[in-house]
């Protein structure tokens, strides 16, 4: 037993046993242990996502204790680095991914990829939200493709990480904008609450995130979404897309969960079985509602698969923009 | 007076039978883990939200506050008897505070921080209730320009912990500099100094330099003396709690730490730790007798633990009225938001108004558990010192080596925490001081990703320092801060030969 597990248990004891809690009683335990790494800063999505996951595991009973462990820099590659290294062979941790990682490790020219991991599922996608500050004087998304087309370099976009969901699409716009992609002026931000205060502060033109992240600050009026980034308008979210305001583009950041390389198929088996658990939980489904984000759930060798024609298509959108040589 | 009456309907929530025990299950547990090195609110609360999901959410938020509260009261108890900091906004505290401890007055030190914490704590909760707008506003005027001169700010107050030898105390500085770059770098994601070592690729964290130097090093420093056993430390001396003088020197401290740290909670990029350096820069100045700091000024514990709690109430404003997160543990409290549906925000203070002004009140009532929970463990506490230096030295290990250890579960940390240590032992060994190490570590980073953040933003024009206004207003202070001593030594050297000449 470490020390997580001791203090989890003491203070289980301490709510339990003193205020005779009525816990859900919990069926036989296949893991004593989950830690589920969020390789980004608290408050973004793979770290909301990491939560959920914690949740609807946790709500199985079917785990004793999950943890989310943040490990933040550089989209996710520094965690990956750690997934395939010290974690290397364990068969208790699980790391939150996706599309942003896709393109970080190249951008980052990291020498850990995906391929050092073992692919659990696509768990979730989410369409990403143009934002720029309540008082900004651009209303619509032709403003900003007007400024952005005059001097590329005067829209300064705030957003997750290099190579990013966020900065690929920053540079889909421009390309589609018929601006000069190598001019972009992106500023990477590490977590969601920094970029966002930059966004709302006006210290940046405009802002790229998903739409769950920034979904209260948009209806509060804070922040005025000019388009998002889906094929077409999404149920229950009242923004035009980019498409149908003349930039052709669309984009969907996909999250997924993967586990350290150098698992057996047994381990793998059994990693997959809890994952299956949770994405079928009540917890799970109300997240997916609560949040706005669409169930993309594509378990085992499908997955496997996807990341490789998605590392394809990533490459090349980012050579396309200049982001990668 | 809607504010007034919104606070008593709170407090009609606050001290129902039930509420008040979440209260004070909190503040006991936060004490705890305050006080243990490594562990903090941000681990605790994410340990307990599965636990709470079923709970109401009043009674939940309740208890996360004041865990939040007392994990800063508790961090000052290690850092003061054994210049082992529990959280990282309490290092500063072991400067003056182990010399205090070491002279006698440990318990003194204690009480001067709890009290520090409570005066802080009070009118930290008094300025979320009637100031938190104008505080959301000045968190989102601060952008990449105006961290930076923040930052060049805080650079300043290093001046404050050098030593006795500048050259030593630089060397620390650029030190804790060097320690900060390793790791993958924010802007480009290139990595730097990590010598082709996967896990020196997160960079190296500050928990682990913090322990390593201050505890690690004070043990085997400890270790490495013939006269070990000679018992040096004085348990008790003179009046346990505080006496008149020190009172008389604590309450302005407190008071200026207080309005040190609250805006620093506030900022999306603060954090606990700044406030209680430029705390301590402050009091140091301020002081009639700056001579004694370093030798146990307890203007220099006062300030700091008034600065890091302040900071903490502060942490809460952007929470709940714009749902900006700035801190870890703030962080897990949005997800513990949204566990309960609820989005903090403009709305919620009309949308879950019971939850908001119960919350409120109960962050009073905390303080005031916690004063009463920590002043008589205070004379407690210190009986510590009793213990036979090597086992005391030896459980200092223990705590350290689990601590680190249960920061991300990683062996690489422990072998850094004892490198750290054998490092933090040769500069004490060598009279280098350690507090400018932590200070460039901690400062370096945000310094320099804010610098090429505000570069990249303006397209490589350097005048943005000077353009904007509060980036310019907060550079001049630094430069007073810095040429103001030379001048008056100039004045004085200058009145001193006139004197002579005349």
């Amino acid at each position: 037993m470490n020390r997580r597990t001791l203090i989890a248990s003491a203070v289980a004891l301490l709510l339990a046993g003193g205020l005779s809690l009525n816990l859900a009683s919990t069926p036989a335990l296949a893991l004593d242990e989950l830690r589920i790494i969020a390789p980004a800063a608290p408050g973004g999505g793979w770290d909301q996502t990491a939560r959920a996951m914690q949740e609807a595991v946790q709500s199985g009973g079917a785990v004793k204790a999950v943890t989310v462990e943040n490990i933040p820099g550089a989209g996710g590659t520094v965690g990956l680095a750690q997934l395939a290294g010290q974690e290397q062979g364990k068969d208790n941790v699980l790391m939150v991914n996706g599309l942003v990682m896709v393109g970080a490790i190249l951008t980052n020219k990291s020498a850990v990829t995906l391929e050092n991991t073992t692919p659990i599922a696509r768990l979730t996608g989410e369409y990403e939200v143009i934002v720029v500050p309540g008082s900004s004087e651009l209303k619509t998304l032709a403003d900003l493709v007007a400024k952005l087309k005059a001097d590329p370099g005067a829209v300064a976009w705030g957003g997750g990480s290099a190579g990013g969901t966020d900065h690929i699409l920053a540079g889909l716009v421009a390309k589609a904008s018929g601006a000069d992609v190598s001019k972009l002026n992106y500023v990477p931000f590490s977590g969601g609450g920094e970029a966002l205060a930059a966004v709302m502060g006006g210290h940046v033109v405009a802002g790229i995130s998903g739409y769950s992240e920034w979904e209260g600050q948009i209806k509060s009026g804070e922040l005025r979404a000019l388009g998002i980034s889906a094929p077409e308008r999404v149920a229950g979210i009242d923004i035009p897309t980019l498409k149908e305001q003349g930039v052709d583009v669309e984009l969907a950041n996909w999250r997924a969960i993967v586990a350290p390389p150098g698992l057996n198929d047994e381990q793998k088996k059994a990693l997959l079985a809890t994952v299956d658990a949770a994405v079928k939980s009540d917890s799970w489904k109300k997240v997916l509602a609560a949040k706005n984000w669409t169930d993309l759930y594509l378990p085992g060798d499908d997955f496997t698969k996807l990341v490789a024609s998605e590392n394809a298509r990533v490459t090349e959108i980012l050579k396309g923009i200049g982001l990668v040589q | 007076m809607d504010v007034l009456a919104s606070l008593l309907q709170g407090f009609a929530t606050a001290v129902t039978p039930m509420n008040l025990m979440w209260c004070l299950l909190g503040t006991t547990l936060g004490t705890a883990i305050g006080i243990l090195p490594g562990i903090g609110p941000a681990l605790t609360i994410a340990l307990l939200l599965p636990i709470t999901a079923k709970l109401d959410p009043t009674g939940a938020f309740i208890m996360f506050a004041g865990l939040y509260y007392g994990a800063m009261y508790g961090s000052s108890t290690t850092s003061i008897l054994l210049n082992t900091p529990g959280e990282s906004g309490s290092i500063i505290t072991a400067v003056e505070g182990n010399v205090m401890a070491k002279n006698g007055r440990g318990a003194a030190a204690l009480a001067t921080a709890a009290i520090g914490s409570f005066v802080a704590g009070t009118l930290g909760t008094i300025a979320i209730t009637f100031l938190a707008p104008l505080f959301v506003k000045l968190a989102l005027l601060f952008g990449p320009a105006e961290y930076f001169a923040l930052m060049v700010l805080a650079f300043t107050t290093v001046s404050a912990l050098l030593g006795l030898s500048l050259s030593r105390g630089i060397t620390s500085l650029l030190l804790g500099l060097a320690i900060g770059l390793v790791g993958t770098d924010v802007l480009t994601g290139q990595p730097r100094l990590t010598f082709d070592i996967l896990s020196l690729l997160r960079g190296i964290d500050i928990v682990v330099v913090a322990v390593g130097l201050f505890a690690v090093g004070e043990a085997l420093y400890m270790a490495s003396r013939p006269d070990m056993r000679a018992g040096e430390i004085v348990p008790i001396r003179g009046s346990i709690f505080m006496t008149a003088e020190e009172w008389r020197r604590s309450w302005k401290p407190w008071l200026r730490g207080t309005a040190l740290g609250f805006p620093f909670g506030a900022l999306p990029a603060g954090g606990t730790e700044i406030p209680t350096f430029l705390s301590y820069f402050l009091e140091k100045r301020m002081s009639k007798k700056p001579e004694e700091f370093g030798k146990g000024a307890i203007e220099g514990v006062a300030g700091p633990e008034a600065a890091n709690n302040a900071a903490v109430a502060g942490v809460l404003v952007p929470l709940l009225t714009l749902g900006l997160p700035t801190s870890a543990t703030a962080a897990i409290l949005l997800a513990a938001f949204e566990q309960y549906n609820l989005k903090p925000g403009p709305l919620l203070f009309s949308s879950s108004s019971t939850l908001v002004w119960g919350l409120i009140a109960s962050l009073y009532i905390g303080n005031v558990m916690l004063l009463i929970l920590n002043l008589p463990l205070a004379g407690l506490w210190v009986r510590l010192l009793a213990i036979p230096q090597p086992l005391l030295y030896g459980g200092i290990l223990l705590f350290s080596t689990l601590g680190v250890y249960s920061l991300n579960n990683s062996t690489f940390d422990l072998v850094l925490l004892f490198l750290v240590g054998i490092l933090g032992f040769l500069m004490r060994r060598y009279d280098f001081p350690v507090a400018p190490c932590i200070i460039g570590l901690i400062l370096g980073r945000l310094a320099e990703a804010q610098f090429r953040r505000a570069l990249t933003i303006s397209q490589g024009d350097a005048t943005v320092f000077f353009t904007h206004p509060l980036s310019l207003a907060l550079l001049i202070i630094a430069a007073l801060v810095f040429v103001g001593p030379l001048f008056y030594r100039w004045r004085a050297a200058k009145l001193q030969s006139a004197k002579t000449a005349g």
